[in-house]
């Protein structure tokens, strides 16, 4: 186990060595913060004030140095647009993220699960036709699409759900806000979570629908129901167990996507997340803040990663981690 | 019809059983957010329109960006180089402090020394006429230049003054969100910074103008054009900035909500470039042309001719913009009556053509912004496809604004600073004439580039004329504005006269709100919460 850990670590530097090198240089490339920033009448004397300013006066390999040796210290360097340390901004913006795609990946399990169930038991029910052609619907119209349209409808014909923003906020150890917990939270959290959660939930049902017609034809099954075990027990235990590896492999991936790039459903429903500051870094060319953010994301990519292999050592007992087959 | 009768009856029995102290809230969505508050951090409109809610200046712009008092209560040139400023008195900062004449000084001194990491602080405003300033007395400043210098009161207009207990050894923004150092003198008063999610003021009860109809105001950045609609559609929000173009004849016919319209100053243009030989501009078979055609006045004005610029109000823009000739809008010191936009007129525009020598046309690229000006790129292909008509085969290049104004601008990253080489032959683009008046529109739009004194720092196409320079280089050092203004007007009429640069519109702002609230709208795009009111 330890060892694993450490070459799991090891791993992780090397990638986010890379990735620092990769970014560095590739959104240096693009374009020119300057003349974002620079207002129309800035002479040439301006603009060069501002190049120093920037820090962008210095040759390229040399800045790439700074910020490594910055980085080695646990600073990822100030955003040109705030003028506050990256990843500060990150860490004010990361719990709303994070709060919305836990509620996604909540929605995802609650609803999904036992609609994949209901569909693998059933398969040839007109109900199950019904919740495959949902989850078919759910994988293929556009997010983007989708939330324009619960915002027409719930937020504006029928004035139910608030279409903007985050609700009241609630402190949780004086650590970070979250908004579950308030009335007016959840109500701004409902749509877009559910917007959020559409994609993850078409892929547990089908997961778990698949899981299902095949383990229920297995022989351990078969003898479990020949032992005469409640077919709860059957179902919530023995098949369970052994449809959720799919089920977690995939979301693991999935959900690292979801915090990483819920860009779109943050951007329509004005969510204050990350994956908007994002956009808004991209579109101002805030270098700083793109660099720091990709490295954040790396970060947690390796650990929902490593999470993810723990899980399954759990979830099944034959997997050794550490590899060394016994 | 029902849910509207609904709605009104409801409107009616909440205001009937509302006290009549209750707190009055305007709640604003708008495009972007402010990335910072203290004032002197860029000059992003976003971060702009929230500190000016806190923060003054000297001078204030009204809605039609036309200087009036602000913390100066008058202002006068008492020779030729130095402008006696008049501070108002009894004004008091946010937390009680009397402001003078030191706060002034701190502020300016504040900005020349550079804050640490600003991507754009408004300290150049104070490097034009090479200002210094001194105090007098408490309440009386001189601002000193190099020699004679007209528009010293709308450089000032745009630096805002700043608070020196407060401010003092105070880190830039993190200080200013957290509202440690936002105290300000003006009419509201900090409250809340939640990036992303809000920024709320409230009423200042001591400011020394006239109170706002708000005790509270909230910023809600609203990115996405659809959203912000709905959240007016269904109440979370008052007003919004940039309704979705396509939505507007909806909303105008709409009884529940009002559309409030004004042309602003920015001025969306074409500009032709004028070196021997053009990159993106060939003959019919795709062999560089020489000389470069666009040098011709005859084929410029041919395709400006080219372009039905109603059209393109009409079809592009939902109304929403007005097709000129001038480089100021109406009502701008500077703005020339007798200059109209072109009319529409195909056959003359290839008559023109054949006359100048193209009478097969030529092949020409046209590179613009597709995320920075109102329906951008659209307007570019519309441009594509009137020059297309009359035989110049136009192809069309949009590209984030990231990277258009970096091209626009230099051209690579390899050229020398001052000795930029901008890249395209054809771009649209947009000049804002924020300080409302047109002497640095026409120094820097029409002049000559002079990398060392400034001028032409917005002529990207190199466009070169001496009879405009001499009158742009003097108007600058006039400063009775009746010579200036003469000045400034034969330098616009000469240059628009060559077709220096190809005029398609300037920019109509909108603001979409409850149909209980009227507004004035500014010329300059800012939201300001004084300049909105409940209908009586």
């Amino acid at each position: 186990m330890l060892e694993f850990l450490l070459r799991r670590i090891l791993q992780a530097i090397l990638v986010l060595f890379v990735m620092t090198v990769l970014v560095f240089f590739g959104v240096n490339v693009i374009g020119n913060p300057v003349y974002i920033f620079a207002s129309s009448e800035c002479n040439q004397a301006c603009i060069d004030e501002i190049i120093v300013n920037l820090g962008l006066d210095q040759p390229i390999w040399r800045q790439y140095l700074t910020f490594l040796g910055n980085l080695f210290q646990g600073d990822l360097g100030r955003s040109f647009t705030h003028g506050v340390p990256a990843m500060s901004l990150i860490l004010e913006r990361f719990p709303a993220t994070l709060e919305l795609a836990i509620a996604a990946l909540v929605l995802a399990l609650g609803i999904g699960l036992p609609l994949g169930i209901y569909a693998g038991l059933k398969p040839d029910s007109p109900i199950s036709k019904l919740i495959m052609g949902f989850s078919m619907i759910s994988f293929s119209v556009p997010i983007f699409w989708i939330g324009l349209i619960f915002i027409l409808i719930f937020s504006v014909r029928l004035g139910w759900l608030p279409s903007i923003g985050r609700g009241d906020l609630v402190s949780v150890f004086g650590l970070f806000e979250v908004s579950f917990l308030t009335w007016d939270g959840l109500r701004h959290l409902l749509m877009p979570a559910f917007t959020l959660s559409l994609i993850m939930m078409a892929m547990v049902i089908r997961l778990t629908r698949a899981g299902m017609r095949e383990v229920l034809h297995a022989d351990y099954i078969k003898f479990a129901r020949a032992n005469g075990i409640h077919e709860r027990r059957v179902i919530g235990v023995h098949v369970l167990k052994n449809i959720l590896i799919p089920i977690v492999t995939v979301l693991g991936m999935e959900f690292g996507g979801v915090i990483a790039f819920a860009v779109v459903t943050e951007s329509i429903f004005s969510w204050p997340g990350v994956g908007k500051m994002l956009i808004d870094a991209i579109a101002v060319l805030d270098r700083p803040l793109i660099v720091a953010y990709l490295i954040f994301v790396v970060v947690m990519f390796v650990a929902i990663n490593l999470l993810v292999d723990i899980l399954y050592s759990v979830l099944d007992p034959r997997v050794r981690l550490g590899g060394n087959v016994s | 019809m029902k849910r509207k009768v609904s709605i009104a009856l409801v409107a009616a029995v909440t205001m009937a059983l509302t006290p009549a102290y209750a707190e009055q809230v305007l709640t604003i969505g708008v495009r972007s957010e402010a990335a910072s508050l203290d004032p002197h951090w860029t000059q992003l409109s976003a971060d702009l329109q929230v500190q000016e809610h806190i923060f003054e200046h000297l001078v204030d712009l009204d809605s039609a960006s036309q200087t009036v008092p602000g913390l100066a209560v008058s202002w006068e040139p008492i020779d030729e180089t130095t402008w006696e400023f008049k501070l108002r008195e009894g004004v008091t900062w946010h937390d009680g402090e009397p402001f003078n004449a030191d706060d002034v000084v701190f502020s300016f001194d504040r900005l020349r020394a550079g804050i640490d990491g600003a991507p754009a602080s408004p300290a150049f405003q104070l490097e034009k006429g090479s200002k210094t300033w001194e105090k007098i007395d408490d309440y009386t400043v001189h601002i000193m230049t190099d020699g004679p210098y007209p528009t010293v009161a709308e450089d000032l207009a745009m630096l805002p003054i700043v608070a020196e207990h407060a401010t003092a050894g105070k880190t830039a923004s993190v200080d200013f969100n957290s509202g440690e150092a936002a105290i300000g003198t003006g009419p509201f008063m900090f409250e809340e910074y939640s990036p992303g999610n809000r920024v709320t003021v409230v009423r200042n009860e001591n400011y020394w103008g006239d109170q706002s109809a708000w005790d509270r105001v909230v910023f809600r950045p609203v990115g996405e054009e659809s959203a912000r609609l709905a959240a007016l559609l269904n109440g979370d929000v008052d007003i919004i900035d940039y309704p979705p173009t396509v939505d507007l004849p909806q909303l105008e016919a709409d009884p529940d909500f009002t559309v409030s319209t004004v042309s602003a100053d920015r001025l969306i243009y074409m500009i032709p470039s004028y070196r021997h030989v053009e990159e993106f501009v060939t003959d019919v078979e795709g062999n560089p042309l020489m000389p470069n055609p666009l040098r011709d006045w005859r084929v410029r004005k041919a395709l400006s001719l080219a372009i039905d610029r109603e059209a393109i109000r009409d079809r592009i823009m939902g109304g929403a913009s007005l097709p000129t000739g001038n480089i100021v809008p109406p009502g701008f010191f500077g703005y020339v009556d007798e200059i109209e936009a072109d009319p529409y007129d195909p056959d003359q525009a290839q008559a023109l053509l054949a006359e100048a020598g193209y009478p097969d046309g030529f092949m020409i690229t046209i590179q613009g912004p597709n995320d920075r000006y109102i329906n951008d790129a659209r307007i570019v292909e519309a441009v594509a496809q009137f020059w297309t008509r009359i035989g110049v085969v136009t192809e069309v290049d949009t590209m984030p604004r990231n990277i258009f104004f970096s091209e626009l601008i230099r051209g690579g990253d390899l050229t020398f600073p001052g000795f930029d080489d901008p890249k395209f032959s054809m771009a649209l683009t947009g000049w804002g004439t924020v300080a409302g008046e047109a002497t640095y529109t026409v120094s820097g739009i029409l002049e000559s580039y002079n990398a060392a004194t400034g001028g032409g720092n917005g002529n990207f196409g190199r466009y070169s004329n001496h009879d405009v320079d001499a009158r742009s280089i003097l108007a600058k050092r006039t400063i009775d504005r009746n010579a200036r203004l003469e000045l400034l007007e034969e330098a616009t009429k000469i240059a628009m006269e060559d077709y220096a640069l190809i005029p398609l519109h300037f920019q109509v702002n909108k603001w979409a709100m409850k149909s209980s609230l009227e507004h004035t709208p500014r010329t300059n795009e800012r939201t300001l919460a004084w300049e909105v009111r409940p209908v009586e």
